[in-house]
């Protein structure tokens, strides 16, 4: 019956709520500083961060193709 | 009976109303911790420098629309499917093809590499996800060896090994999620609860346990334990379809992008949307998003053709690469982290580093 079926998703909505509500959080500022501080200590060994040369990439290398247009723009 | 009609429906209101009040609850408790954001924390950071990223490969075969691609471990490798097809394992250092296998429908949506590097899955409106192990046995046909894995009743939008040859992951237009064993194609565990299609899925990073993040078209990106089945966290705050979500590299946050013409950031430990990642002039949807290897780096392409870079930290723009002559359909960065690889509705598929 479609009543019964409403009741089910209903208790289930319920039972899947009870858990998200109930997880631990922490704050945003702690949740943020985490982030940072994993990109601060990854940044160094991030080659589209900080650019390898090209001996070292082996996409960079010195074979002739057409290198097709990139526009680099720093915007705010 | 009337009375039993009565009870049913004094029930379905008390249940109703508890789900009202634990949303309440829900939101009331995320927005305690919403102490600061996180481009605020973020003002200390280093500025990026200035960088130039060009296409270094351009691969062209595909008959038509590219639909995904994925990397091998070996990060040479790559594995892309397309609206006609096909697909196409590349040696993107030569632009080679390597292997290449007709599936029996079209819009193969899907596509994943093995982590051996020794296999390939894809699938797509055939509704079913086949794995092809990979030969270099010129006398052997690829299709012949083809093993079909899983079912579902609607497309196979997304599919992903876990971390052997011998699980994969899959989503589909049926509004599900499922994990399955490789050589037998059983269900191992099956995972409900998107309200419409689900478009994308991520596997969090092998460090952070048996968790994985997907998106669907009711704008709903959930994360799930894959032993349970349990979603555990569910975040809705896109205005419409999320066409992909990715695992920041610690795992403890990802990253979404959506046809509201947004990318999000959500952190799994604040439990809330941390980020948003947006320009009044960027009007066209987010069809793919991948992180840098610091996470630092947020690349996602878009429907109208272009690739953006954003700063992840600060939530700025840092680039904009142009080269597409049509829609950006998936976008990966190459296991090493030294480049990432673009596939496009224009035919080819691009390698940027």
């Amino acid at each position: 019956m479609s009543a019964t079926n409403n009741v089910a998703q209903a208790r289930k909505l319920v039972e899947q709520l009870r858990i998200e509500a109930g997880i631990e959080r922490i704050k945003v500022s702690k949740a943020s500083s985490e982030l940072m501080s994993y990109c601060e200590q990854h940044a160094r060994s991030d080659p589209l961060l900080v650019g390898v040369p090209a001996s070292e990439n082996p996409f960079k290398d010195k074979k002739p193709w057409r290198a097709e247009g990139a526009v680099s723009l720093r915007s705010p | 009976m009337a009375t039993d009609g009565l009870h049913e429906s004094e029930t379905l209101a008390a249940l109703r109303s508890e789900a009202e009040g634990l949303k309440g609850k829900l939101e009331e408790e995320r927005a305690k911790l919403h102490d600061v954001e996180l481009h605020q924390v973020a003002e200390r950071v280093e500025a990026l420098g200035q960088f130039v990223m060009k296409t270094r490969r351009t691969l062209k075969g595909h008959g038509n629309k590219v639909l995904c691609m994925d990397w091998c471990r070996d990060k040479r490798r790559i594995v892309s499917s397309s609206q006609d097809g096909k697909v196409i394992v590349w040696d993107s250092f030569t632009t080679n093809k390597e292997h290449a296998v007709t599936m029996p429908c079209t819009w193969v949506m899907a596509c994943a590499y093995a982590p051996s590097g020794c296999a390939i899955a894809c699938g797509g409106l055939d509704n079913k996800c086949s794995v092809y192990p990979l030969t270099f046995d010129k006398n052997e046909n690829m299709a012949a060896k083809k093993r079909s894995v899983a079912m579902h009743t609607n497309y196979l939008s997304a599919c992903s090994f876990t971390n052997s040859d011998m699980q994969i992951l899959t989503a589909s237009g049926d509004g599900t999620c499922a994990l399955w064993d490789v050589e037998s194609g059983q269900l191992l565990q099956s995972f409900h609860g998107h309200g419409a299609d689900v478009l994308c899925l991520d596997l969090a990073p092998s460090e952070t346990g048996n968790t994985f993040v997907s998106g669907g078209c009711d704008k709903k990106a959930m994360v799930w334990d894959m032993r349970s089945g349990q979603c555990v966290q569910a975040f809705e705050t896109h205005e419409s379809d999320i066409n992909s979500v990715r695992y920041y590299p610690s795992g403890d946050a990802f990253a979404s992008g959506s046809d509201d013409a947004t990318c999000r950031l959500y952190d799994l430990r604040a439990d809330r949307e941390v980020a948003i990642y947006s320009k009044e002039s960027i009007i066209f949807g987010a069809s793919s998003v991948d992180f840098s290897l610091s996470g630092r780096l947020l690349f996602a392409g878009y429907n109208d053709y272009t690739i953006n870079v954003w700063d992840v930290l600060k939530g700025a723009r840092a680039s904009i690469l142009f080269g597409h002559e049509n829609r950006v359909s998936t976008l990966r960065v190459s296991p090493d982290g030294t480049a990432f690889c673009s596939g496009s509705w224009d035919h080819t598929l691009r390698v940027w580093a």
